[in-house]
């Protein structure tokens, strides 16, 4: 398998051959993520831009993490502190950054499509970190990546995704990861939240709006966050979304025993999840976040013009103090 | 003095097909006739020779916006009718939702001085419903009729209650006039920017469903049914309206709609993100794209328009989600129809031409034929004509158009408004 896109907008253009090749590269930067000194210098002098025009902390710092390690240097923008908010429009702003000399450009924009926008404009890569309600890509493959972790297989598993599937740009990139590996998907979330086109966007997706229904059987349960700034619609009130779709042990204990529990985060304790549930051994919460870096490591490596490793072993041979 | 030799005359109106030639004289239709013997013609007098053409009247374009007064850097009068002209239309309406909105006679006045200072073809305005297009107090509509429009709109969006609505149509009807009604339901629009359906889930793009358009089309029917007003409904983008219509037709209520080239070219599975596929009404799916090619061949359907709505760049070259609605349309439009409705056979010429002539004429209770006396508005095209049309040589300000580079069969030739050719196809 070779690596043959220049950017990464999103997963459902991906094929099963370049995720299980993204996949494999991610793991020989895991095994560096293990070592006490998690520094390379393979990507010393090159540099990455993370604009992000929607607030994040997590990915942000991931994205800077994930930099960090590979000996990049990364140059922020941030919505609140931008020049968008001076009236710039979009291109403008990237036509800047792009000026200063980047390797790649890292976007997270609450436009779907902004990415690909900036991609069609821009001459360097573009990393999709996030756009509107598409999708959330290294998401999906870092949530594939854990998947895999923990059970040792991704293919044809029962994975139910519960909340806010509308607004979810992660439940689009990982029904569009996991779909390729024969996985059978159900969606489940209250009705207004739970469109029924959803069905028709990958195969093997089905809909289910009870709760208890959706999860029998179920080998990875992913519980997303309840994104109450992006609803549009009247809201659910809180108290009619726990009462159905809270993940509590009761439920979880309805998916197969060996259930790994997910959640994209940032988690709200006692809406969408039981603390219970989400300090099981059964949930993989904090392996997913250090998945995240690995997984950004490999893309920023990649798409700056790395060689791929050869299986198991770090790109870029030793540590850099 | 023009002759038109050798050309086939469709004229629907009439019910004529023919091989004719038609001698102008001034601003008006002189003769029409098999054969009209040059040495009998004054000296003098210009010939086309239309040999292989058609010989249609001239197209009427119901709806678009010309920009002018206010946001000039997007169109003109001037550009704007160069660019209808060479889509071969010899006559557009002008939405009102300019800047000042067209909800005066001095505004009416305005934009009827430009025209007729650069004008290349006839410039019908029509005036806003209410005061502002605001939706609160009735415009003077009578006053602008007076200074020359043609119709009541606040298109851009529906007039904004039944109540005015009702006041708009009574209104309307003691001074003659139609009311064109943009129906979309604003909250299930809000924040929508395409079709809702698999594509919109897929693209995670706001959806608006076509209940959006269907709902306010069936309250402006029963408005219609409550005060006889004449009520067309514009850019109609949706199999349940048009059923809605088709309704209000059979029980002879005087409704009547149009259909764009966009609508009934493309579908929501062509939305990519690129604000060249944003407009509103928005692409719509598949199954309503062929309702509204059944609904222009059967006749329930009175007229092609194109909302030709053009853009700067600078105000479409931003995220999908922040990109004004419109598309531009005069130069592709005659084009895009022979495609969709003669050459894949699902109507004859004469369809054709009636959706651009008599159709939208009898809209605005006017008449549209090549007969002696009538005014000498041609529009002369090929049915066969192989072009491809390139947005950087339109003669619009704007280029906001998913059709660019787009190859066509079928092309306006030459345009001829009030006896004077005013544009023809230079190769």
């Amino acid at each position: 398998m070779s690596f043959s896109f220049r950017h990464l907008l999103g997963t459902e253009a991906l094929s099963r051959g370049e995720i299980t090749f993204l996949l494999d590269q991610s793991r020989a930067f895991q095994a560096i993520q293990k070592q006490p000194l998690k520094k390379l210098a393979t990507l010393r002098g090159k540099s990455a831009v993370l604009a992000f025009f929607e607030t994040s902390t997590r990915t942000r710092i991931s994205f800077t993490t994930a930099a960090a390690r590979l000996g990049a240097d990364t140059m922020n923008l941030q919505a609140e502190s931008s020049s968008t908010q001076k009236g710039e429009s979009l291109v403008d702003t990237v036509r800047t950054l792009e000026a200063m000399k980047p390797d790649v450009i890292v976007i997270r924009h609450a436009a779907s499509g902004a990415p690909h926008f900036v991609a069609e404009r821009l001459g360097i890569p573009v990393i999709n970190a996030g756009d509107g309600l598409h999708e959330h890509p290294t998401q999906g493959l870092l949530d594939a990546l854990t998947i895999s972790d923990r059970l040792g297989r991704l293919d044809g598993l029962d994975v139910t995704i519960v909340g806010d599937i509308r607004h979810s740009r992660v439940a689009r990139s990982n029904i569009h990861v996991l779909s390729k590996f024969g996985c059978r998907i159900t969606l489940c979330g209250p009705a207004m939240w739970l469109p029924q086109e959803m069905a028709c966007i990958a195969p093997n997706v089905r809909l289910e709006s009870r709760l208890e229904e959706a999860l029998r059987g179920a080998s990875v349960v992913m519980v997303l966050r309840v994104q109450t700034e992006r609803l549009q619609e009247p809201a659910l009130p809180p108290d009619e979304y726990i009462r159905l779709y809270q993940m509590t042990p009761a439920r979880l204990a309805l998916a197969r025993p060996d259930a790994v529990l997910m959640h994209p985060g940032p988690m709200i304790r006692g809406l969408e999840i039981d603390p219970a549930v989400a300090d099981s051994p059964q949930s993989s919460v904090l392996e997913q976040v250090t998945n995240g870096v690995a997984v950004r490591m490999a893309l920023l490596y990649l798409l700056t013009g790395g060689a791929p490793a050869a299986a198991g072993a770090a790109p870029g041979g030793t540590p850099a103090g | 003095m023009l002759l038109i030799q050798n050309g086939r005359v469709v004229d629907p109106a009439r019910s004529f097909d023919g091989v004719a030639d038609v001698l102008l004289e001034g601003e008006r239709i002189a003769r029409v006739a098999p054969k009209i013997d040059p040495s009998l013609v004054a000296s003098g007098a210009d010939r086309f020779d239309a040999s292989g053409l058609i010989v249609a009247p001239g197209f009427i374009d119901l709806h678009c916006h010309l920009r002018e007064p206010g946001n000039e850097p997007a169109e003109t009068i001037e550009t704007g009718t160069r660019a209808a002209a060479r889509g071969g239309f010899t006559a557009v309406c002008c939405m009102p939702n300019t800047h000042p909105v067209n909800d005066n006679a001095s505004v009416t006045r305005f934009i009827l001085d430009r025209a007729a200072a650069t004008a290349a073809v006839r410039v019908w305005p029509i005036g806003a419903a209410s005061r502002g297009s605001a939706g609160e107090s009735l415009a003077e509509i009578a006053a602008m009729k007076d200074a020359g429009i043609v119709a009541v709109t606040d298109d851009g969006k529906p007039i904004a209650t039944a109540k005015l609505l009702r006041h708009v149509m009574e209104y309307a009807r003691s001074l003659d006039l139609p009311v064109i009604e943009h129906s979309e339901d604003a909250s299930l629009f809000a924040g929508a920017v395409m079709r809702e359906g698999p594509a919109s889930v897929r693209l995670g793009l706001h959806g608006m469903p076509a209940a959006t358009e269907a709902i306010c089309v069936a309250r402006d029917v029963q408005i219609c049914m409550l005060t006889r007003a004449r009520l067309h409904v514009a850019h109609m983008s949706a199999r349940e309206s048009l059923e809605l219509v088709r309704e209000a037709k059979r029980r002879g209520l005087p409704v009547t709609c149009e259909v764009t080239p966009h609508h009934f070219t493309l579908t929501d599975e062509d939305v990519v993100y690129d604000s060249r596929y944003k407009m509103n009404p928005p692409l719509a799916s598949r199954e309503d794209r062929e309702a509204l090619l059944a609904g222009l061949a059967d006749g329930s359907v009175d007229a092609i328009a194109t909302d030709h709505a053009p853009h700067t760049q600078a105000s479409k070259e931003v995220e999908f989600d922040r990109a004004p609605f419109g598309v531009t349309g005069f130069e592709t439009a005659l084009g895009l129809a022979l495609e969709a409705l003669v050459h894949s056979g699902r109507a004859p010429l004469a369809r054709l031409v009636e959706l651009f002539t008599a159709g939208p004429a009898r809209v605005l209770g006017k008449k549209r034929l090549i007969a002696e006396g009538e005014p000498a508005d041609l529009t002369l095209f090929s049915t066969e004509h192989r072009w491809t049309f390139r947005a950087a040589e339109s003669a619009s300000k704007s280029r906001n158009t998913p059709f660019d580079g787009r190859s066509f069969r079928g092309a306006p030739m030459a345009t001829i408004v009030a006896g004077r050719l005013v544009w023809r196809r230079e190769k």
